[in-house]
């Protein structure tokens, strides 16, 4: 056997062995250099992510939040937080507002033109259903839309009717819900004043869990809504802290 | 005689000197693995985006704000983050376009009679868990941190373009400056600061929902918990973070 391989190995022509020394003097040497040689911490990728991370975070911040501007400004503030741009931060329309905070010379951006008000209220099919928009070449052309409108607090031109004019998302959701046959006012009491100051004067919601009760507790007759025991289910919330009522999860 | 001395002196400095330096070395390496201000700690996060489709204007405020905040240069095709147009008519055919191409024309579409219904859809990069884009990368340079968002190291990018390709959002492109691959990092140095990103903090109408999903009272929490969920592409399993609500089965 071992005159066999002997014989084998006497086989090979003497260039291949030398080649193969070569060969395995290369590798043996690729091997030492990258695992005994090299410190650990040039191989190691920690190092060079946490040098991203600071490099990430030593990036300058342009806007400065929604929260800082009613510091200073709290006209502005106090009459945007009831109307209907109260979800709207100040940086949507005034621009980045960083360097206004560290240095107040620097005034950031008032657009004041028609052009720019149309970037979210000109009619587009795409945009949807509720949210107001207008013909910017039909509404009032040529004036600027803040002669009519403050910017702070815009009112619309005309009372809406129906609940889902503005609530035209949650109207959408709820035909498809089991609650679809309830009307709004069954849970809501809406002051007539909720149409001209939709923000201040706000309709109420249910605030006893007996109201969800009267169908869904144990005793009520109502044979198609589900079940439950009031007295052991949740008793420290009200129904919809855990349930969205305007999309009921389904037994 | 002295020369004998010196050398016991220097061996006994030694001895004192090597471990005195390693502690030193390993205390400076402690106060460099923690980023900002040593309180924020990566894994007790987990970073994510909820996008509300129905409430979309499709206004733009956010790719602004984004290539603001994020030194992106302005021309159209260059974007971390962008907003598609999906139109679909009665025939059937769906067109999708990106609203940043029209920037500067008046925004406003007239009526089509022969379409059936039409949306925005915002776009950004979804910080998948199981990143494509980390898994090609020749030279390690792009990674997933510990709460969840996928960053590119600019100094070891080679600008190969190999993750641009693999990218199944098409979410990154090749900064025409820097020559290196730049993606969304949901403005990674606003958000360990507290701060919103850039386009969650402009979008008038709260379309966009940024939060932890770590933490049970982050708005991106109950986003989760009120709304059916969709992401984009689900059969790839790159577990995108990023969840769109009420998304048509239209979209790609």
């Amino acid at each position: 056997m071992l005159e066999k391989i002997k014989a084998l190995f006497r086989e090979i022509p003497e260039q291949i062995k030398r080649l193969a020394i070569v060969i395995g003097a290369i590798i043996a040497g690729v091997v030492t250099i990258r695992y005994l040689i090299l410190p650990s911490s040039l191989i190691d990728t920690r190092f060079h992510r946490e040098s991203t991370v600071e490099r990430e975070l030593a990036k300058n911040i342009a806007f400065a939040g929604a929260s800082v501007c009613g510091n200073c400004h709290v006209d502005q503030a106090g009459k945007k937080k009831d109307g209907y741009h109260k979800s709207l931060s100040c940086e949507s329309c005034h621009g980045p507002a960083q360097v206004h905070i560290e240095n107040p010379s620097t005034k950031p951006a008032a657009p004041r033109g028609r052009e720019f008000c149309v970037f979210c209220h000109a009619y587009d099919q795409s945009r949807p259903t509720g949210f107001p928009q207008i013909s910017p070449v039909l509404h009032n052309p040529i004036k600027a839309c803040i002669t009519c409108h403050n910017p702070h607090d815009p009112v619309p031109p005309e009372t809406p009717r129906e609940c889902s004019a503005c609530h035209a998302q949650i109207a959408s959701i709820k035909t498809v819900s089991p609650h679809a046959l309830i009307g709004c006012a069954s849970c809501h009491n809406v002051p007539a004043k909720h149409k001209t100051t939709p923000r201040s004067v706000r309709p109420s919601k249910p605030e006893t869990r007996e109201f969800c009760g009267k169908c869904h507790g144990k005793e009520s007759d109502r044979k198609e809504a589900p079940k439950i025991d009031l007295a052991t289910h949740g008793e420290r919330f009200l129904c919809w802290e855990c349930h969205y009522p305007h999309r009921p999860e389904r037994m | 005689m002295t020369g004998i001395m010196n050398r016991r002196k220097f061996l006994k400095n030694a001895i004192l000197f090597i471990p005195a330096a390693g502690l030193f070395r390993r205390s400076l390496r402690d106060a460099h693995a923690k980023p900002g201000n040593g309180k924020y700690d990566p894994k007790q996060h987990l970073y994510g985006m909820g996008i509300d489709v129905d409430k979309c204007i499709g206004c733009g405020l956010c790719i602004e704000a984004c290539k603001t905040e994020n030194n992106v240069p302005k021309e159209p095709f260059f974007c971390r983050t962008w907003v598609e147009r999906y139109v679909i008519k009665k025939d059937g055919n769906v067109t999708v376009e990106s609203i940043e191409a029209q920037k500067g024309k008046p925004r406003g579409r007239a009526e089509d009679t022969d379409v059936v219904r039409s949306f925005f859809v915002p776009k950004l990069c979804n910080q998948c868990e199981n990143p494509p884009c980390v898994q090609v990368c020749p030279v390690g340079a792009t990674f997933r941190t510990e709460d969840g968002v996928v960053l590119v190291d600019s100094k070891r990018c080679i600008g190969c373009r190999y993750c641009i390709q693999a990218c199944p959002y098409g979410a990154r492109y090749l900064h025409p400056e820097t020559r290196t691959a730049d993606k969304c990092t949901f403005c990674y140095h606003r958000i360990v600061k507290g701060l919103l990103p850039a386009c969650v903090e402009v979008c008038p109408t709260q379309a966009r929902v940024f939060g932890d999903l770590k933490s049970m009272a982050s708005r991106l929490v109950r986003f989760t918990r009120i709304n059916k969920l969709h992401v984009l592409k689900p059969h790839l399993n790159t577990e995108p973070k990023v969840y769109y609500a009420d998304l048509d089965g239209e979209v790609r």
